[in-house]
């Protein structure tokens, strides 16, 4: 790259990142660098940016201005195939999005097999060692609307992990889900952050986010408002804005605290 | 793609679809427009259940008892009193319809000129030494015309559904060409079309082009009249998988065009498949308006045979033949419009 990088070393660093829909902007200068095995999960109230945010670092979505940089390479200069970066960059979605017309198994080796072009069989064998590892051995030959939503999304996952990323995006992947499904999932991803993924967390599990999270990010109306370590953002919000949002989580029960936490 | 089993072609409601009823002497279709089905079979693919039962003056309310909500059953509504009615009812249609035609004053011609055993049989048979062709070997002609021009449509229609949905720029003339191309075939009367190919092309006097046979000619004309139909069912299929699916697809980092090709298109093509072989019906009927260029098809045959011996029970022959390779066709795509609403419901159970 002959342009001036970022600080050298990130995963994921993001300058001065601009989106918009038509005349509404979504992003209005998002500024974020995520370390390698570092877990940095998005808060903030539905429609801040932070899905949008991710559909851009996963090239989803064409951004209106700034720059991505994913493991040191400039993604948004011209010319880079979003092929080659989206197959480093796993995605999960809130709703699924599993392939109906395909097995669990087929689900997951589609992309090593069509895209790395890994042998059929040695995908199967890597698939299933993932199923197993999850939980999911006995699933391998389901249509995924004979699974559970939970299994479903865990079969997402798995199917993005199949593609052996360096980094992970989640788009508040239980948002869709049954309370009791959830836990489930995030002890998945739990599993993941202890094995070393990078991961960007979209998320409105406040407490797993305080959990898992190395930072976090709070957005609002598509910038990053305040961001640091759970234990700081949740217990000490600096921001109005950011102790506003968090008690209203609390008051709707989504983050039990000690009185002494209560933010604000 | 709805579900909806569609109007019940031989509804009880139908007593045009009885060509083949138990007196035998059903209106039989002349011409290749002529619709065998009755009123399932005039509808385009969106016909609903509620449309025909709308057609015949019932409310909606009225409407479940002819597809019901349990699929394309003929009757439905339980137990043996509705049984017995429907029956009733069934005889009663038929048999006045057998009624006009039997005691019709002309009625001892007409079914002397369509339904004379003897001339069905020649006709079906031929004579190639009295000057007619056996109808029943020309409908392998109409077969083969229908078979070549089906695996054509379902290729081209394709390309064009694709163009269509696509969205790059630099596409942009493609778009156009193939939206003309689709308003074009569409718009213009089949038989026009047979006629400018199969009289135009030979004019033209180009190599290899201009000296094809009519039975050629006819295939290409199907083939471009229906892949302009086929494509917007195509286009609807894919329509009706959600963007999330391909978004799915290419985070992955399948390219677009695998993406399509393993992805959507598989889905898209599930939710097509029963009105594509409704297309697929009509265009097997289609196939005898290449008669008119000299093809001898079965309606061609038939004709021959009509003027040559003043006979007309060669029509028939010539309708049973078209009914026999359509009517499995039907059922068929009612089987599979029943299996796919299961599979849904099955889905949707979870």
């Amino acid at each position: 790259m002959s342009t001036p990088g970022p600080a050298t070393g990130a995963a994921i660093a993001v300058q001065d990142l601009h989106k918009s829909f038509g005349a509404n902007e979504v992003l209005s200068g998002i500024d974020l660098s995520v370390a390698p095995h570092e877990v940095v999960c998005l808060i903030g109230a539905s429609g801040s940016g932070k899905s949008t945010l991710l559909r851009c670092l996963n090239l989803l979505e064409p951004i209106s201005s700034g720059r991505i940089f994913l493991l040191g390479q400039d993604v948004t200069a011209p010319g880079i195939d979003p092929n080659l970066v989206r197959r480093q960059v796993g995605i999960v979605f809130q709703s699924f999005n599993l392939f109906p017309h395909m097995t669990v198994l087929r689900n997951i080796t589609l992309a090593p097999v069509k895209t790395l072009g890994m042998p059929k069989a040695e995908a199967a064998r890597a698939a299933r060692e993932l199923l197993a590892r999850f939980g999911l051995a006995d699933k391998q030959d389901e249509y995924p609307d004979r699974l559970s939503g939970g299994q479903q999304q865990r079969v997402a996952i798995v199917r993005a992990l199949a593609m052996q990323p360096l980094i992970m995006l989640l788009d508040e992947v239980t948002s869709a889900l049954d309370p009791e499904l959830v836990a489930e999932v995030l002890d998945l991803l739990r599993e993941l952050a202890t094995g070393g993924m990078t991961m960007v967390i979209a998320t409105h599990e406040m407490s797993f986010a305080r959990d898992v999270a190395n930072r976090v990010c709070f957005l609002e109306e598509g910038r990053i408002i305040e961001e640091g370590r759970p234990a700081d953002v949740f217990t000490a919000p600096r921001d109005e804005r950011t102790q506003r949002f968090l008690r209203r989580i609390v008051e709707a029960g989504r983050m039990p605290l000690r009185p002494d936490q209560m933010p604000g | 793609m709805s579900t909806d089993p569609g109007a019940a072609p031989l509804g009880p409601g139908g007593p045009g679809a009885a060509p083949l009823g138990p007196g035998g002497p059903g209106a039989a279709p002349l011409g290749p427009g002529a619709a065998p089905l009755g009123p399932g079979g005039l509808g385009g693919a969106g016909e609903s259940e509620l449309a025909f039962a709308a057609g015949l003056g019932l409310g909606p309310q009225m409407a479940g008892s002819f597809g019901s909500g349990r699929g394309p059953r003929l009757l439905s509504g339980g137990g043996r009193k509705a049984t017995i009615i429907s029956t009733i009812s069934t005889l009663v249609v038929l048999g006045g319809l057998a009624a006009v035609f039997w005691f019709a004053p002309g009625s001892a011609a007409f079914r002397h000129a369509f339904f004379s055993p003897s001339n069905m049989w020649q006709a079906f048979i031929g004579d190639p030494k009295k000057g007619y062709y056996s109808v029943g070997e020309a409908i392998w002609l109409n077969i083969r015309m229908f078979l070549s021009a089906e695996v054509l449509i379902l290729i081209l229609s394709l390309v064009i559904a694709l163009v269509r949905q696509s969205t790059g720029p630099v596409l942009f003339p493609l778009r156009v060409l193939a939206m003309i191309y689709v308003d074009f075939f569409r718009g213009v009367p089949l038989l026009l079309v047979v006629f400018a190919v199969g009289l135009g092309v030979p004019a033209l006097r180009l190599p290899v082009i201009s000296t094809q046979s009519s039975t050629i000619y006819g295939i290409a004309v199907l083939t471009l009249s229906y892949s302009a139909y086929v494509s917007e069912v195509y286009r609807a299929g894919l329509n009706s998988v959600h963007q999330s699916q391909l978004a799915a697809a290419r985070s992955l980092g399948l390219s677009q065009a695998t993406a399509l090709r393993y992805v959507v298109l598989p889905q898209a093509f599930r939710n097509i498949i029963p009105p594509l072989l409704n297309d697929f019906i009509s265009l097997q009927k289609d196939t005898a308006l290449v008669g008119v260029l000299g093809a001898i098809e079965a309606l061609q045959a038939a004709g021959i045979y009509a003027s040559s011996v003043f006979n007309y029970s060669s029509f028939t022959v010539a309708a049973i033949l078209f009914l026999v390779l359509t009517i499995p066709l039907a059922r068929f795509t009612d089987r599979l419009i029943e299996r796919d609403r299961r599979r849904r419901l099955a889905g949707a159970l979870r």
